[in-house]
């Protein structure tokens, strides 16, 4: 088991080498630099040369590539071209609203699409599980940005119960520590903020959450109807339980594996791939951040965020795969 | 099956297996004649503006009301799909010819070359892919055919995976064998006995991937990336009707429901595909 992580963890770099030379090779390919982007129309050409001079993007690529790959080692990711912010600095106020709608959407869809399908398998009733298959194969046919667009205008236009973007309330006064405002906010005993940030919370997370609770309740019900039929649950019945045990505690286990890959890779994905959400609802996360980032060719901040978000995504990968060993013993012993 | 001598009551048993999927291909097919028709279909000039009716809501005259500019949504609904479905289509059908080619290369050739194209496919699987097709979007700039581009790029490794996880099974089939030891030659065992038979779980796949595209086309487009401002496109019209939620919340209801009812209809046609050529995965809904 630790032999296996720690092989695992030392693929790690060789990853992380393997998508920051990609990002910065990207970046590179095309013709003209974020300099001229963002400076073309205020500057004449030798003022030009001399901002590039000092970004070091008047050497030779050989050698910008080793001053990047140097400077990543000693964990510098550099400066912002496009604002000269610290790009660790943008991470720290970046990350943590992401992470946080990740945590409540993959509440959202893990609540629901479990519940679901283990109702549409367990109710024997054709009317609950045609319910259920019909909705989750809506759920995963929605576009995103449109239910989010759908429930700002019902909840925000319409019945007033929540804002319409942002993070936080523009007049609330609150304490930054960690940047996890979840964390500061209770550790402040900051009330009134907490409610704000509940309230801006909620509608994303819902979006992210109602959207991919399609996938999670069509994989919960295949591996439940796969797990129902097997011999131990059987035996489990015969042995007199009642059926919630049955159910949720020797059925449940084994369908879970699926079920905590898939949430594994959502919660990846949704830490570099809530660009859509965080757009509609003008969320500050990483999402946006990187948008931005890469539309004005910023490649200090795309080299940083990707690098990061890719971390994060392998680190995810990595958990599910030793949360894996953990519940299903089988595999403990394969892999030693 | 029971067999039926009479065509019509064949098309009856297939419609009580397969009744859902048949209503979603209908559908698609539907969609896809109106968005190839549209110039004929529509009843008004997609981008004819008329100030003095902006706003309008749905009425006998402008079924799904008006914009900003008092252009006609049902008209601009009807000519929007043209962008998302062709970038769709070409990127599903280019990553499905690129990615059976990579996908037969390795698991028939096997060996290093085996070994490199795979491990280059978990690289770019390691991507979510949305993030992946922004960085492509990115380099090569903006555009309808750089999305395309971009979608296609990030499909071709699932294609790839996918063909080369059947080829290594065919390989030891009798049939291969028994060909190869009658002396036919590789080029001739792949296009014989190796395509056909791997047609169906790629057609299920393809189905899948496609709904999967016209998703990620019309997020790409909603975000700006594709198409210029303007555009009828239902991506762009959702994204311009952000706008006019206080004072038109139509505008941005239709297109988004057209994307709903497009991508729902090719995930039934999808699903029926798959109960009809892989009958093994008929319970698995996956």
């Amino acid at each position: 088991m630790i032999g296996y992580t720690l092989k695992r963890l030392l693929w790690l770099p060789i990853v992380l080498w393997a998508v920051s030379s990609l990002t910065f090779l990207a970046l590179r390919i095309v013709p003209g630099n974020p300099i001229q982007t963002i400076q073309n129309q205020v500057m004449d050409k030798s003022q030009l040369a001399q901002v590039e001079a000092v970004w070091g993007l008047d050497r030779p690529i050989t050698e910008q590539y080793l001053n990047f790959l140097s400077k990543l080692l000693r964990g510098d990711l550099g400066l912002a071209m496009s604002s000269g912010v610290p790009i660790r600095r943008m991470i720290f106020e970046r990350m943590p609203p992401t992470i946080e709608l990740a945590i409540v959407s993959l509440i959202i869809s893990t609540g629901i699409g479990v519940l679901s399908g283990v109702a549409s398998v367990t109710i024997r009733n054709r009317a609950v599980d045609y319910c259920v298959r019909t909705a989750s194969i809506l759920g995963l046919s929605l576009p995103l940005f449109w239910v989010g667009i759908m429930l700002i205008i019902l909840f925000s236009v319409n019945l007033r119960w929540t804002p319409t973007s942002g993070r936080i309330g523009a007049g609330v006064d609150y304490d930054v520590i960690t940047n996890f405002m979840f964390y500061d906010l209770i550790a402040t005993g900051n009330w009134e903020a907490f409610g704000s940030f509940l309230r801006h919370l909620i509608l994303p997370g819902v979006t992210i959450g109602l959207t991919s609770a399609g996938f999670v309740a069509r994989l919960t019900r295949s591996a439940m109807l796969e797990v129902m039929s097997s011999d131990y649950v059987r035996t489990a019945r015969a042995k007199g339980l009642y059926e919630r045990d049955v159910i949720w505690k020797h059925a449940m286990r084994n369908a879970l594996l699926p079920i905590i890959t898939l949430q594994g890779l959502q919660f990846g994905a949704i830490l570099g791939g809530a660009v859509i959400t965080e757009r509609v609802f003008s969320y500050p996360g990483m999402g946006t951040w990187l948008l931005d980032g890469i539309l004005e060719r910023d490649y200090s901040v795309v080299q940083g965020g990707i690098i990061f978000v890719a971390l994060a995504y392998v680190l995810m990968n990595l958990l599910v795969d030793i949360l894996y060993h953990i519940i299903d013993p089988r595999l403990r012993h394969s892999s030693q | 099956m029971r067999v039926d001598k009479n065509t019509g009551s064949r098309i009856g048993v297939l419609w009580r297996r397969y009744d859902i999927a048949l209503l979603g291909s209908a559908v698609f097919i539907a969609i896809l004649l109106i968005t190839i028709l549209a110039s004929a279909v529509a009843p008004y000039d997609p981008m004819a503006r008329d100030i003095k009716n902006r706003f309008a809501t749905p009425s006998a005259e402008n079924a799904f009301g008006t914009d900003q500019l008092g252009r006609d949504v049902l008209s601009r609904v009807i000519y929007g799909g043209r962008p998302i479905l062709s970038a769709s289509f070409t990127a599903v059908i280019s990553a499905l010819a690129a990615g059976t080619i990579i996908g037969v290369a390795g698991g028939y050739l096997g060996g290093w070359l085996d070994t490199a194209l795979m491990r280059l496919m978990d690289v770019m699987l390691s991507f979510p892919s949305i993030l992946l097709a922004i960085l492509i979007v990115a380099t090569l700039g903006l555009g309808l055919l750089n999305v395309t581009v971009a979608i296609g790029f990030s499909m071709v490794p699932v294609f790839a995976r996918l063909v080369r996880s059947i080829v290594i099974t065919l390989v030891y089939e009798e049939y291969v064998i028994a060909a190869r030891s009658l002396g036919a030659s590789d080029p001739h065992i792949i296009w014989k006995h190796i395509l056909p038979n791997m047609m169906p779980p790629i057609i299920v796949q393809a189905s899948a991937m496609l709904a999967v595209a016209i998703g990620t086309a019309s997020a790409l487009n909603f975000i700006g990336l594709g198409v210029e401002p303007g555009t009828p496109d239902w991506g762009m019209m959702v994204a311009e009707g952000q706008r006019l939620i206080f004072d038109a919340p139509h505008v941005p209801l239709f297109p988004g429901l057209i994307i709903t009812i497009t991508v729902l209809s090719v995930n039934y046609m999808g699903d029926g595909l798959r109960d009809h050529l892989d009958p093994k995965l008929r319970h698995q809904d996956i």
